[in-house]
């Protein structure tokens, strides 16, 4: 089974970022990019299932500028076979990479696709439950483990109470949660194996005009500064002042 | 015309709305999926009378002439209504705004990106507009009497099939609506450790029990009780951090707590920027003496 892979080139998520001067926007100069975390999960998850030999080809795929390649070699490096760059540099929204990448999986047709549940730029999560309806797909988000038999994929997903079990018939979308797994430490070896595998480059044929744009980006209101206390007694004392209790 | 149709996924959703409806403005109606309707102040509330949630890609489906004329389509921010309203917006190719935080004009909005680091104002160029909401940051506006009621049936088939669900099993207050969370981090330990020292100092005080990404991932509590940017985001009148360092991720789920109190032996820990109040002490000694003094 063929498995694609989308993975979204984001800044570091431990990394400290700021609005613009004039607020139009995201100052990432100097920022370090990584893939989304959650896409790393969805990738390792993958290559795991090849190892089992469920899954046969890993394509992961990026929609984005020239630099995304460095973050689909580092997932050619984790094990992927072949990678896509849909390149553009148009200012994207959900709606606009799930029709780009509904375009890719519809040539690729893949048996399964496996994603991160949300960006940690945008923190929209949206793309993949976009993605499975423009497809006509069943989906499962925020999945915490995958079993893969057959035709069929078992997912045990994060719910809002707890947890649930899932059957899906394939195709299907899974949306990866934190929990799924532990990406492993890609070694030298790896990174220079990763140069020499296809990565094929297309420019996006038609892009969306964007249905939801950001007009402006600000710091959220700061707290006043807060108050240390030296004894249990005094803490106490100051959330009853407070009324918090 | 203008109207919302607020899509309640729980017994709470239709009352936790009426602060965003509100805000935005319009008229609205309310689509019960499950449970009994409560007062929203809502025009006609439209009971669907489903058991449990079913898979989205087939409740989606079945929505869909339902939410037909409505200009905009909300939910409170959940897993379930991300999961079932971003493949709606998928199957009516229009877009969607999560975790909206506050209402410029009916089709500007502010949301948190960037784990809650700052915030982005988006404007809407479609119709419908799909929005999930964060109610913490909605006024509790009080509801009055509602309109019409209506019942409809939901013939949902979907693609996917539920096999099981863990059930809650716990008597306390739901996290994203208590007044007092008292959270715990990675050094808890252990399942019995966290329980006992967190669970205990929750029931003394009727609380709700919180958790890091790092207490979850290490097994020391359930997933559901994960608090941040991937978790649940809470707004208590209360919030105890014990035990946590005050990563940027888990600060995303606590910033609307009205009175943040931080419990660390590190004098140093990120956490301290954004508490409120803060103590320099071991959590297993503090919390027992901070909840005997509470109670008196
Ligand atoms: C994409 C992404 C998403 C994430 N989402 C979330 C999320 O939603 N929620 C979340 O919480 N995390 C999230 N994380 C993880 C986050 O970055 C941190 O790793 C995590 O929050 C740390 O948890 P912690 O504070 O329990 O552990 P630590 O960082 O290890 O901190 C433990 C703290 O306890 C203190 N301590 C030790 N012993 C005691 C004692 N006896 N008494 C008192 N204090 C003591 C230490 O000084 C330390 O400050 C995410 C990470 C990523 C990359
Ligand atoms: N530009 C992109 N290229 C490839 N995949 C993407 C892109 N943007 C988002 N995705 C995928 O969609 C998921 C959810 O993103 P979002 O809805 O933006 O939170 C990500 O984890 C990626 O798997």
């Amino acid at each position: 089974m063929k498995l694609l892979v989308p993975i979204k080139r984001v800044v570091d998520p431990y990394a400290k970022v700021r609005p613009l001067a004039d607020g139009s926007g995201v100052d990432t100069t100097g920022a370090k990019f990584e893939i989304n975390p959650f896409d790393e999960i969805a990738v390792e998850e993958a290559v795991r299932l090849k190892e089992k030999g469920i899954a046969t080809e890993i394509v992961v795929v990026s929609v984005g500028g020239p630099q995304c390649e460095d973050q689909l070699r580092k997932a050619l490096a984790i094990g992927a076979d072949r990678a896509i760059l849909i390149e553009t540099d148009a200012v994207l929204d959900s709606p606009a990479v799930a029709a780009l990448l509904s375009d890719v999986a519809l040539a690729e047709a893949p048996g399964l696709i496996l994603m991160g549940k949300q960006a940690t730029d945008d923190d929209c999560n949206q793309v993949g439950q976009m993605l499975a309806a423009k497809l006509g797909w069943p989906q499962a988000t925020f999945a915490a483990k995958v079993e893969i038999t057959g035709n069929s994929a078992q997912v045990t997903r994060e719910i809002d109470s707890g947890e649930q079990v899932v059957a899906l018939p394939l195709p299907a979308v899974i949306t990866t949660d934190l929990r799924l797994n532990e990406p492993r430490y890609v070694a030298l070896p790896g990174i220079i194996k990763a140069r020499s595998k296809p990565l094929e480059k297309r420019p996006a044929t038609s892009v969306q005009s964007p249905k939801t744009s950001v007009s402006a980006v600000e710091l959220p209101p700061t707290r006043p500064p807060g108050r240390r206390v030296g004894s249990v007694q005094e803490l106490a004392a100051a959330i009853k002042e407070r009324g918090a209790i | 015309m203008s109207k919302l149709l607020v899509i309640a996924f729980d017994a709470t959703d239709a009352a936790t709305s009426f602060g965003f409806a509100h805000a935005l403005g319009l008229p609205f109606d309310v689509l019960q999926l499950t449970g009994l309707s409560v007062p929203s102040g809502a025009g006609t509330v439209t009971l669907a009378n489903l058991g449990s949630i079913p898979p989205a890609d087939g409740l989606a489906k079945a929505l869909q002439p339902l939410v037909a004329g409505y200009s905009h389509i909300a939910s409170p921010s959940s897993m379930g209504s991300k999961d079932v309203l971003a493949y709606l917006a998928g199957l009516l190719d229009t877009g969607m705004v999560t975790d909206a935080i506050g209402v410029v004009s009916p089709t500007e909005f502010k949301r948190p990106i960037y784990a809650g680091a700052m915030t982005a104002t988006i404007k809407v160029n479609c119709d419908p507009i799909i929005i999930t909401f964060r109610p913490g940051n909605f006024g509790k506006d009080a509801a009055s009497a509602n309109g019409n009621e209506s019942t409809t049936s939901l013939n949902v088939t979907s693609q996917a099939t539920i096999l099981s669900e863990s059930s809650k099993g716990s008597a306390r207050p739901d996290l994203s609506q208590a007044a007092i969370v008292v959270s715990g981090g990675r050094p808890l330990k252990d399942a019995a450790t966290f329980e006992s020292v967190i669970g205990g100092f929750a029931d003394a005080l009727g609380a709700a029990v919180g958790a890091t990404r790092a207490a979850v991932d290490a097994g020391i509590a359930a997933n559901d009780l994960q608090v941040g940017q991937t978790g649940k985001v809470v707004a208590p009148n209360l919030y105890i951090a014990a035990g946590i360092s005050g990563s940027t991720q888990h600060m995303a789920g606590i910033k609307d707590s009205k009175l943040i109190v931080a419990i660390n032996t590190d004098t140093n820990a990120p956490i301290f920027d954004a508490a409120d109040l803060g103590l320099v002490g071991d959590l297993f000694t503090v919390l027992p003496e901070l909840q005997r003094e509470l109670k008196q």
